[in-house]
């Protein structure tokens, strides 16, 4: 009996699942339909990308600094055992730029920005305004997740170079500081073992990170049942399947960068 | 032109619309009444292809609505207007953006030009020179007529209404039921409009439909309604509490 009852909920929780999937991927082909079929709204982007970028600037720098003081202070400690500290510096650059940085950005940005997309779409369907952007000869798609999904793309990358630079900041601080590493050799320890293919693959994950975001969050927004309670969990879902889907992939990408590479 | 041929629609198992007739045609106005929650929001969602039939049909012009590829269905859109019940004014524009909202997306126009429309069709619901404010700055009557402003700026061939009149005072409400009969007699639009209104419902109305169990029970010009002998219509009409609506009938 009670197994009988579990496997029944096992069996729907798979359907959801894979109906949220299937869902969810729908609507990324929508998107990409919508993107690449003119009109183009340059206005409507621009106001995303201000929201989106501009707005985490600060977050994006609290974090990824305070990220670089750590990495440089908990590399110290290890190579200090091996009088290795001049190593600091790339440890830093290189950590920050492959891992480190695109997925500290891509988690604060869900935190931040995906829920707020979850939430106002949310609300405007529980509010009949995405029933009435339809009754305007409006596809929803184009109108609200279009612009999102252009300005997450492109802000995102960019958060993240800055993100990684601010954490170099960061780690150049303590090594310069407090672990008396003069400042040209730490610069120059940065940068010359960095590669443009760690920038890049950073930057690679970044793109799926953003894609991720403004999918998920869009797409609980606007599956949205029941007032102000379905936007409260919808946004709760979003950020919280937002942040497994981050790490995970991340972990998938990172294991097939290091193959390939 | 507007047909719904035994409409159903249910929701987790219980039936909102059941098999639901009604037909409207070209330049009338018809007024469903019936009770708070029968579905009479559900059934106007319909006509306008946002929610589909579980069965039946609804044909706009002999063309299954329900069955429309977006594409047409966004063309068949434009000659519609709607306002919702809860006005559904979208809160990121101005007023006046929301009401140019469809001039600005679907036509060519200047910008000039729709700043003229815009302004019409504010006038005409009551509201001038409140463009700049956003949705959020408005009390429920306004944004009522705001909405109303939105549905006609398009100057649509088919008007569908969502409790019009509620939630205005008396004097705001009659001069929208006058909006709404000039549009019939000046530009011969179409018009499907709920509400609980009776004074409102007699003199818009061409034709009134009493909305009961997902179905229509009963159609006829005011004057058939005023006079009917159906027991069900004679309590909603008379709006008293005993009868048979609230007997065992109910659920
Ligand atoms: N999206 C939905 N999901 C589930 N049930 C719904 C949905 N929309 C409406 N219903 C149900 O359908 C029934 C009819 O709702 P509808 O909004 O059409 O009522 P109404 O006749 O417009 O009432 P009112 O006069 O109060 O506006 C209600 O019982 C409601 O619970
Ligand atoms: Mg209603």
């Amino acid at each position: 009996m009670r197994i009988e009852r579990w496997v029944t909920d096992c069996g729907q929780r798979v359907m959801d699942g894979v109906r949220f999937a299937g869902g969810a991927f729908y609507l990324f082909l929508q998107t990409l339909f919508w993107i690449a079929l003119p009109p183009f709204r340059p206005r409507q982007s621009y106001e995303q990308m201000v929201r989106i970028g501009v707005d985490s600037l600060p977050i994006a720098t609290l974090t990824s600094f305070f990220i670089g003081i750590v990495l440089a202070f908990q590399s110290a400690y290890q190579m200090h055992k091996v009088s290795a500290e001049i190593y600091i510096p790339s440890l830093v650059s290189i950590s920050m730029t492959r891992e480190i940085g695109p997925v500290l950005t891509a988690l604060v940005v869900a935190g931040r920005v995906g829920a707020s997309i979850a939430a106002e779409l949310g609300s405007m369907k529980v509010t009949e305004q995405i029933d009435a952007l339809e009754t305007l000869a409006s596809n929803p798609v184009k109108y609200l997740v279009a612009p999102r999904f252009v300005a997450l793309f492109t802000m995102l990358p960019l958060l993240t170079v800055y993100a990684d630079f601010v954490g170099i900041c960061g780690g150049y601080l303590v090594s310069v500081l407090k672990l008396g590493l003069s400042p040209s050799l730490y610069i120059k320890m940065s940068f010359d073992p960095l590669s443009l293919k760690d920038i890049f693959t950073g930057l690679f994950k970044t793109l799926v990170f953003s894609t991720i975001i403004c999918i998920i969050s869009c797409f609980e927004g606007m599956r949205v049942e029941g007032g102000a309670e379905g936007v409260g969990r919808a946004t709760t879902q979003a950020v919280v399947t937002s942040f497994i889907l981050i790490i995970v992939s991340d972990a998938f990408f990172t294991v097939v960068f290091y193959f390939i590479t | 032109m507007i047909e719904a041929a035994n409409v159903s629609k249910g929701f987790n198992g219980r039936l909102v619309l059941n098999r639901l007739n009604l037909k409207v045609t070209k330049g009338e106005t018809v007024v469903i009444i019936g009770r708070s929650g029968c579905g009479k929001s559900v059934f106007l969602k319909h006509v306008i292809g946002l929610m589909k039939p579980n069965e039946g049909q609804i044909l706009v012009d002999g063309v299954d609505v329900g069955a429309l590829p977006e594409k047409e269905l966004n063309r068949l859109r434009m000659r519609f207007g709607m306002l919702f019940q809860s006005a559904a004014l979208f809160d990121s524009l101005t007023v006046g953006e929301n009401v140019g909202f469809a001039l600005m997306e679907h036509t060519d126009l200047s910008e000039k030009a729709i700043h003229g429309r815009v302004e019409e069709a504010l006038e005409l619901v009551g509201l001038k020179g409140i463009q700049e404010l956003k949705p959020s700055e408005l009390s429920g009557g306004m944004k009522k007529r705001v909405a109303l402003a939105r549905a006609i700026c398009m100057r649509p061939e088919i008007l569908l209404y969502d409790e019009p009149t509620t939630g205005l005072d008396p004097i705001m409400a009659d001069a929208i039921n006058d909006l709404i009969i000039e549009l019939h007699d000046k530009l011969k639009v179409t018009s499907i409009a709920v509400t609980h209104d009776m004074v409102s419902a007699y003199k818009i109305g061409t034709r009134i439909a009493m909305m009961y169990q997902g179905q229509i029970i009963q159609i006829g010009t005011p004057e058939e309604i005023r006079n009917s002998s159906n027991p069900v219509v004679r309590q909603f009409i008379t709006g008293s509490a005993a009868g048979p609506i609230t007997d065992g009938s109910s659920k």
